[in-house]
């Protein structure tokens, strides 16, 4: 599943374009992030061996009954880390947080979170991790502010109240008084995200935070994520949007069949699935195909009556565009089929994207 | 972003203040249960509402205040006080207490709960002393309108009345818990509760008072908790301190379904 993209021809415009194309090639992560490493490598040796990380997790297995949610799961979540556990519906995704934060006991496996046992260290585990379920509804009848109010106090560090509820576009709701009962999915959806988040948890774990949201609702939520990693806490984000997995994550595990299919950024995900990425084009003149084919971001190029197409790797579009205007040649009808982590999850669990809307 | 609170940098770890606001947080637990209870007020209704009414129209009906001698030489009215004491102490017992319960546990709250500093039993508890708290006002109610509207007598023996209603109180609400324990749903939560709502207050003589049942009737009532509550109470009130033996069998059912209640009981 390419990712088309029609641009206009001036290099500026495909300039910008290619900034706010969301496609994994453009690696659009702030260099100041921590270093991708991959499982192996985590677990060969920790970045700082006296400084535990994020999260941990061990060979983990969980049946129920005859039903084997979790085969074998091991990853390795390094502080400041936005983490996406992406997978299809029943891959042990959920049941897989849900071992991570102690709600549930693991059959086998061993779950550390900044070096602490969800079990045994359950009172402190409990300070330091915020959890967002996917299931779990309020009383109808209680108030927006009175839950968050009420949720505050349990912690000894807390967030501001107002300041949450304003980041998730629950102020209004919760100025006018409404009720539980009486919010959209979306609001409720929200104040649940609030609530893993009024603690002020080391480490947030987000089990379908913008499921059911707005598009717009869905940007906010991205940007607290952010928001609260840039003062250092670590995220465990639960998703099926590949987009918000591509836009957030540092790193991504694929989760099917109780097992860990991939592990990597985004990005090197999504250019394991295919070779590359491809660009079509018109040029307002002919040229010789060697001016592209002798560029090293192109691998080949075909002519498609008066499409040229081309297939490279790396900022191939930029350099397709210069190269071509300091020939005196400009591009019409510019398209760029990148492939994506939506085609690295069909090829990796052989699946399409459960519910897939984008 | 705007959000101070949500930018401002964590602490470093292991600096954390070791003095909880675990007080602030109890309390806040319990303030939003009494907001619950008081703006769906099904178990006011039925536990403080129901019984009062019942008592105002038993204190008006003049039949009620007549001395006899099949009732051992009381009124129908002194009877009844007792009866409807144990009408809302079950009420709240039976339906108050399990009811949110189970509906927290359908709803995902208890879970919910356990993924914070605060264990999910500090609900449970909260419940308990609305209940209680409840209960307390009702009974308050139910003696004041019944001896100062209605003449009924001052209780012979306030201690043992105390006592009475205290052992009364430990007796039923383990069988509320057992009901939440068992009930896998608020609905079912209600069905159960009423099921042994109604045939128990049979016993407590709510239809036919327990001076009028036959033997085999009052020796059965004697063992099922709402009897031997009503009998416990009514003895303290009209007669003096109560006999050990109602007091026993509430104190037996009390541990036994505290057991069943803590081996079934489930938080999610």
């Amino acid at each position: 599943m390419a990712v088309p993209e029609t641009t206009a021809i001036s290099r500026q415009q495909i300039t910008a374009a290619s900034a706010v194309h969301r496609g994994p090639a453009q690696t659009a992560k702030q260099p100041a992030r921590q270093p991708a490493q991959t499982a192996k490598q985590a677990a060969r040796q920790p970045a700082q061996p006296t400084r535990p990380p994020a999260v941990e997790i061990a060979r983990l297995r969980k049946a129920y009954g005859p039903l084997v949610a979790v085969d074998d799961v091991s990853l390795t979540v390094a502080e400041g880390e936005i983490f996406g556990i992406l997978g299809p519906n029943g891959a042990g995704k959920t049941t897989t947080v849900e071992c991570a934060t102690g709600l549930r006991t693991p059959d086998a496996g061993t779950v550390r979170l900044l070096g602490l046992d969800p079990h045994a260290d359950r009172d402190r585990v409990h300070e330091i991790v915020g959890v967002q379920l996917q299931a779990g509804a309020l009383p109808a009848k209680l108030r927006v502010g009175e839950i968050l109010t009420m949720y505050r106090s349990f912690y000894r560090d807390p967030a501001d109240a107002g300041d949450l509820l304003e980041a998730l576009g629950l102020a209004a709701a919760a100025r006018r008084g409404d009720y539980y009962g009486s919010l959209s999915g979306g609001q409720k959806q929200r104040l649940s995200v609030a609530l893993a988040l009024i603690g002020r948890p080391r480490i947030a774990v987000l089990d379908e935070m913008t499921t059911g949201l707005d598009p717009r609702a869905r940007r906010d939520a991205w940007a607290l994520v952010e928001a609260i990693r840039d003062r250092g806490a670590t995220i465990v984000l639960v998703t099926h949007f590949m987009e918000e997995a591509e836009r957030l994550c540092d790193r991504v595990a694929l989760i099917d069949r109780g097992r860990v299919a991939a592990l990597d950024t985004p990005a090197r995900l999504a250019a394991q699935a295919r070779g590359g990425k491809t660009v079509r084009f018109v040029p307002s003149a002919p040229f010789d195909d060697r001016l592209l084919t002798e560029l090293p971001e192109v691998a080949r190029l075909d002519r498609e009556g008066q499409q040229v197409v081309v297939t490279g790797t790396g900022e191939l579009v930029n350099a397709v565009i210069m190269t071509l205007a300091a020939a005196g040649l400009t591009a019409r009808g510019v398209q760029l089929d990148s492939s994506s982590l939506e085609d690295a999850f069909v090829r990796l669990t052989g699946q399409p994207v459960e519910g897939a809307i984008a | 972003m705007s959000a101070l609170s949500l930018s401002r940098p964590l602490r470093p770890r292991g600096t954390a203040s070791r003095a909880t606001p675990k007080s602030a947080a109890f309390g806040q637990i319990v303030l939003n249960e009494a907001r619950l209870t008081w703006r769906r007020p099904v178990v006011l209704v039925a536990g403080v509402g129901a019984p009062v009414v019942l008592l105002v129209i038993f204190g008006e009906l003049p039949s009620f205040h007549k001395a006899t001698a099949a009732l051992g030489g009381f009124t129908a009215f002194d009877l009844y006080v007792p009866i409807l004491t144990v009408f809302s102490l079950a009420m709240l017992a039976l339906l108050g207490l399990p009811l949110p319960l189970a509906s927290y546990r359908e709803l995902g709250v208890l879970r919910r709960l356990s993924t914070t500093p605060v264990p999910p039993s500090w609900l449970l508890t909260a419940q308990g002393i609305i209940q209680l708290g409840i209960a307390l006002a009702s009974l308050a109610i139910i003696f004041t309108i019944s001896v100062t509207a209605f003449g009924a007598p001052v209780p012979k023996s306030p201690a043992g009345l105390t006592l009475a209603l205290a052992i009364s109180a430990v007796g039923l609400f383990p069988i509320g818990l057992t009901v939440a324990a068992v009930a896998k749903t608020a609905n079912a939560a209600s069905v159960i509760g009423r099921l042994a709502f109604f045939p128990l207050m049979f016993f407590a003589g709510l239809w036919l008072p327990r001076a009028l049942m036959p033997n085999l009737l009052q020796d059965i009532s004697n063992y099922t908790p709402l009897g031997a509550a009503v009998q416990a109470i009514q003895d303290s009130i009209l007669q003096g301190f109560p006999p050990a033996a109602p007091l026993l069998v509430l104190a037996g059912y009390a541990l036994v379904f505290a057991f069943l209640a803590k081996r079934f009981f489930r938080w999610e």
